[in-house]
């Protein structure tokens, strides 16, 4: 029993290695060439983008529709310290420091944003989001140093594939762990029924604040990653539609899944490119399929399923009340 | 002073653009509470199209202006088209999703929005260029407090209020308008009272994308432009109004939309960045004093 729970624990990263080692296999035979590389790049940030905002949208039931503002202050955070105040030391660790500066960055204005939503509800939440997203894209406009509208340029190319993969898994890993938690299983009560979640003694809005400034630093390292991916970015790189890119991943993924968000980020991203044989046609033929999708699977393409080692316990979680329905009788701790 | 009623005029007119639309998201958002991210988009069809009509209406032309009637025809002809294909929109996309949680619709309406945009893109005789939109309204200047207004301008002002007044009397003087309160109020209730609903919002479908085809003139004869991503910020800075004021309710809109178009202009007139950027920061500061925009009312959650 002990050896099995130690293969869960360890398959995950195994995969994850698996991966990376395939991938630097294909490379070196010459099938993967830098392009596939950077898609599967792209792919890994938006996966992270996505759970960080599953975490909030998913789990914790608020709404936030301006995840790219989150993104974007982690990507200049992360790009100030490892392209201007670090300039010429090259190391892992200015890049780390980086990362985790973008990080902190996104998180205390994740604070900000933590702040209205104790106060507004739904939509209204979701609309300060957007402003809150818009209203960064046009300071970040605003101050010269960092390029204003010209945006930054020059950013050490510090991620590759390696980096991001693992980024990846330690967000996953300490996504699932996190919803595993009694943080998580407050997070899902309050999205659940908050007044019932009050009533039960949760305190919604330490857990509400605590899933945005999560999850906005998750952005944050995602969009320190990107910066470092593409070693240019400008303010209108994370506009609005950068933000509906993810919750599209989000949704057509399945929210309430870190599966779904794992395949709906990959899936979505790859789709487009996989679509350029279309020309003209590609983002026409997306939006139909995405459509389509959400009209014939509308909880989400792996919506309330996960993969067994993402797993919690519970079967119902996605979207149902958990009290309303039969339970299963058993304990719910994993 | 004089600078500052010239502001006004450019806020007026901007402002009567966002209002115009914001009465199809509040009014949308009011019956079926789903936001309508396809919205602004319905504004670049109505636009696009008058494009079009107006040039197989060519033949018609005086010198370089259309006669009052054909002006009207070609209004008249996007409005119907615009408010058909928002219609069929909501029939095809958003019906079958009505009973799923909201922001399932809204994600279909993200995926709307962009097929609304890449499909016209991608048509051959569209494409991606801008293209100059032609005058459909040949402008006068007038002067006011030593400030020009051209003849555009008043129309578009005046054609706003003048829709905002007929809309506020169809929803509450009308028996259409009677059924959308019922059916805004609670559907099921409704529906039991002999209304059917997918006729109810099918109409005001319609009405919404007639409206915004009618902006979208306005908008275009104003800065005469028009692409196939015009819609898509158009369409955020009014959905903006429309919180602003109070989503659901058709004054909020209107004066949402104004308080925007204006504050944006004078904002603007400080630095080009700003007065993006000062739309967004009203909003937030409204709602945190009245979380429900300037005009609505808070529902309180009965447990």
């Amino acid at each position: 029993m002990k050896g099995k729970k130690w293969i869960k624990a360890v398959y995950p990263a195994a995969v994850v290695a698996l991966i990376y080692l395939l991938v630097t296999a294909l490379r070196g035979v010459g099938i993967m060439n830098g392009y596939y590389n950077q898609v599967l790049m792209f792919a890994g940030i938006n996966i992270m983008m996505t759970a960080s905002l599953n975490l909030v949208n998913g789990f914790t039931g608020q709404f936030c529709i301006g995840h790219a503002g989150f993104m974007s202050l982690g990507a200049y955070g992360a790009a100030v310290v490892t392209s201007m105040l670090f300039k010429n030391t090259d190391s892992v660790f200015v890049f780390l420091l980086g990362l985790v500066a973008g990080g902190f960055a996104a998180m205390i204005a994740g604070m900000l944003i933590g702040l209205p939503s104790l106060k507004l509800k739904g939509d209204y939440l979701a609309i300060v989001t957007l402003a809150f997203g818009e209203i960064v894209r046009a300071l970040l406009r605003l101050v010269k140093p960092i390029g204003g509208a010209r945006g930054m340029i020059g950013i050490p190319g510090y991620a590759n594939l390696g980096w991001i993969l693992f980024f990846m898994a330690l967000t996953l890993f300490l996504l699932r762990n996190l919803i595993h938690s009694p943080f998580g299983r407050a997070f899902i009560a309050i999205r659940d029924n908050e007044v019932a979640a009050d009533a039960m003694g949760i305190n919604t809005t330490k857990y509400k604040m605590t899933s945005f400034c999560i999850a906005a630093f998750i952005a944050g390292v995602a969009g320190g990653l990107y910066a470092h991916v593409i070693s240019f970015i400008q303010p209108d790189n994370f506009s609005f539609t950068k933000s509906a890119d993810f919750l599209v991943y989000l949704y057509a993924g399945g929210s309430g899944s870190l599966t779904g968000s794992v395949v709906g980020a990959t899936l979505l991203t790859i789709l487009p490119e996989f679509l350029r044989f279309l020309a003209d046609w590609r983002l026409a033929v997306y939006a139909v399929i995405l459509v389509l999708v959400m009209l014939y699977r509308s909880e989400g393409l792996c919506g309330g399923l996960e993969l067994p080692f993402m797993r919690i316990r519970r079967q119902e979680l996605y979207e149902e009340p958990l009290f309303g329905k039969k339970t299963k009788g058993k304990g719910e701790q994993a | 002073m004089t600078y500052f009623f010239q502001y006004l005029i450019y806020g007026l007119q901007l402002g009567s653009v966002y209002a115009l639309l914001a009465l199809g998201y509040t009014m949308v958002y009011g019956i079926v509470g789903m936001i309508n991210f396809a919205h602004g988009d319905f504004l670049m069809i109505g636009a696009l199209g008058t494009y079009f009509i107006a040039q197989a209406f060519e033949s018609f032309q005086v010198g370089s202006a259309y006669p009052m009637l054909i002006i009207g025809l070609i209004i008249l002809i996007a409005m119907v088209g615009t408010g058909a294909i928002a219609s069929g929109v909501e029939a095809i996309a958003y019906r079958p999703l009505r009973n799923k949680p909201r922001m399932i619709a809204l994600i279909t309406a993200v995926g709307v929005s962009m097929f609304l945009e890449n499909f016209p893109r991608a048509l051959p005789f569209i494409g991606p260029n801008p293209r100059s939109f032609p005058t459909l309204f040949q402008a006068k200047n007038l002067d006011l407090f030593g400030a020009t207004i051209t003849t555009t301008q008043l129309v578009m002002i005046v054609l706003a209020v003048v829709t905002m007044v007929v809309l506020y009397l169809v929803v509450n003087r009308t028996k259409i308008g009677s059924q959308m309160r019922a059916v805004s109020m609670d559907k099921d209730a409704a529906s039991l009272m002999g209304i059917n609903i997918n006729k109810v919002i099918s109409i005001t479908f319609f009405i919404g994308g007639a409206l915004a085809a009618v902006s979208g003139i306005c908008y275009a004869s104003a800065y005469p432009q028009v692409d196939v991503y015009m819609g898509s910020w158009l369409g955020n800075m009014s959905f903006v109004s429309a919180v602003l004021g109070g989503i659901g309710d058709i004054r909020g809109a209107m004066l949402g939309g104004f308080i925007l178009g204006i504050a944006q202009i004078f904002a603007t007139a400080i630095n080009s960045t700003f007065g993006y950027a000062v739309g967004f920061i009203i909003l937030i500061v409204i709602l945190l004093v009245k979380p429900a925009g300037i005009m609505g009312r808070l529902v309180v959650e009965k447990v």
